[in-house]
């Protein structure tokens, strides 16, 4: 197969991942999502090989970012065209905010450059999606992270924190959209 | 967070999508800023005395065709703007129809018309008081163009607020010409285009700030 078919072949499964996943099949939206972030890494490791640190950032944010933005796409689309301009769109966005939040950053001394740059630097640059939790609201992380992460039943969760089971289910969404909200402002 | 983590999160709050609901959303803010249009020009400023008697020439309507025309092409303009991946296509194309014609229109009554009259054939009665009108009636349409434009993903930030102003300042016009007593095609080609402007060059402005995600 030369790279067209093979790129036909993953458009047609992921439409028809994406589009189970659109009328509410978690487990196809999982899969869909798997296999969405290893072309996204694949396109932006290639777009940022002078930044390799922030390639992960640009996965996430662009998951979220499908995800947020899922009722945007058409069935009668292409889908690698949707994905492609959010990807692209979230890239240039990350390099514009990238060089503006450099761009206020007094420069060091030329001598001093060596020891500017380390690894733990590096490391520190980069966004944890972590952290980004650890700024929401006390009751909605809890929800979120019991529920999702610690895999924790609704009725668990609601019995745990004291919230009723619609609060739970609300608070997880709410999460949700204020993570993708801190991770948009770059928090 | 790691990302096959951040994937278990996203994919847990996966909830059924309606294909249809996020047109009917945008439609509707976007008929709704040109209802708010017409009702504000009803309530602030009135339409026309004899507007039962205007509807008999021929420059009253196309007072209306010209920004219906442009409104309607803005609107598949933004429309196509604001959902990644769609191509706008010959959209601008069908935006500029409308403005040249008038200009066309316009340039022809200029030139068979005595020197010394061409002048009062532009101004007319209420130059300074129709790009004004328009501007200041399209402001709701165009706080509600952006909202609905913001409810999608437009990834040409500064095109889409354009054409957000662009649809919310045609339909602003459409709705004045219908208190406007101007009867003559070079008063509409100057200062209805420059009323329609200024909401357009606002949304630009206001779209590469309030439309970014």
């Amino acid at each position: 197969m030369d790279w067209k078919e093979r790129a036909d072949a993953t458009e047609e499964r992921l439409r028809r991942q994406f589009l189970h996943a659109l009328a509410g099949d978690a487990v196809a939206y999982q899969q869909f999502l798997a296999a969405l972030s290893a072309h996204l890494r694949a396109f932006f490791r290639k777009r940022m090989s002078q930044l390799p640190d922030d390639v992960e950032d640009l996965v996430q944010e662009s998951l979220l970012a499908v995800h947020g933005n899922r009722h945007t796409y058409k069935p009668e689309q292409p889908l690698t065209a949707w994905v492609h301009t959010i990807a692209r769109y979230k890239l240039i966005d990350h390099l514009r905010s990238r060089s503006r939040r450099e761009a206020l950053n007094v420069p060091l001394e030329d001598d001093l450059q060596v020891f500017a740059r380390s690894d733990t630097e590096a490391a520190d640059a980069r966004r944890d999606l972590e952290k980004v939790l650890q700024s929401l609201p006390q009751r909605q992380r809890r929800a979120l992270v019991m529920t999702k992460l610690e895999g924790a039943s609704v009725a668990e969760t609601a019995l745990a924190t004291g919230m009723s089971e619609a609060s739970v289910k609300v608070g997880v969404h709410r999460s949700l959209k204020a993570l993708s909200a801190k991770v948009r402002s770059g928090t | 967070m790691r990302t096959d983590e951040l994937i278990a999160v996203l994919a847990a709050d996966v909830t059924p999508i309606d294909p249809g609901r996020s047109d009917r959303r945008f439609f509707t803010k976007l008929a709704g800023g040109a209802v708010l249009a017409l009702a504000a020009m009803l309530l602030f400023m009135g339409t026309r005395p004899d507007v039962a008697g205007a509807a008999a020439l021929p420059m009253f309507w196309i007072k209306l065709i010209f920004p219906a025309s442009l409104a309607l092409a803005a609107l598949v303009a933004l429309r196509r703007l604001s959902y990644p991946g769609m191509r706008l296509g010959r959209a601008p194309a069908a935006a500029a129809l409308p403005v040249t014609a008038i200009w066309i229109f316009a340039g022809l009554v200029l030139l068979t018309a005595p020197a010394g009259e061409r002048l009062a054939l532009v101004l007319g009665d209420t130059w300074i008081e129709c790009p004004l009108s328009i501007a200041l009636l399209s402001a709701p349409a165009l706080a509600l163009a952006l909202w609905a434009t913001r409810e999608l993903a437009p990834t040409r930030l500064a095109l889409a607020g354009a054409a957000a102003g662009l649809f919310a300042g045609a339909a602003a016009a459409f709705a004045y010409a219908l208190h406007c007593p101007e009867t003559q095609a070079p008063f509409v080609a100057v200062w209805y285009v420059l009323g329609i402007l200024i909401p357009t060059g606002t949304g630009a402005l206001l779209g590469r700030r309030l439309l970014r995600w």
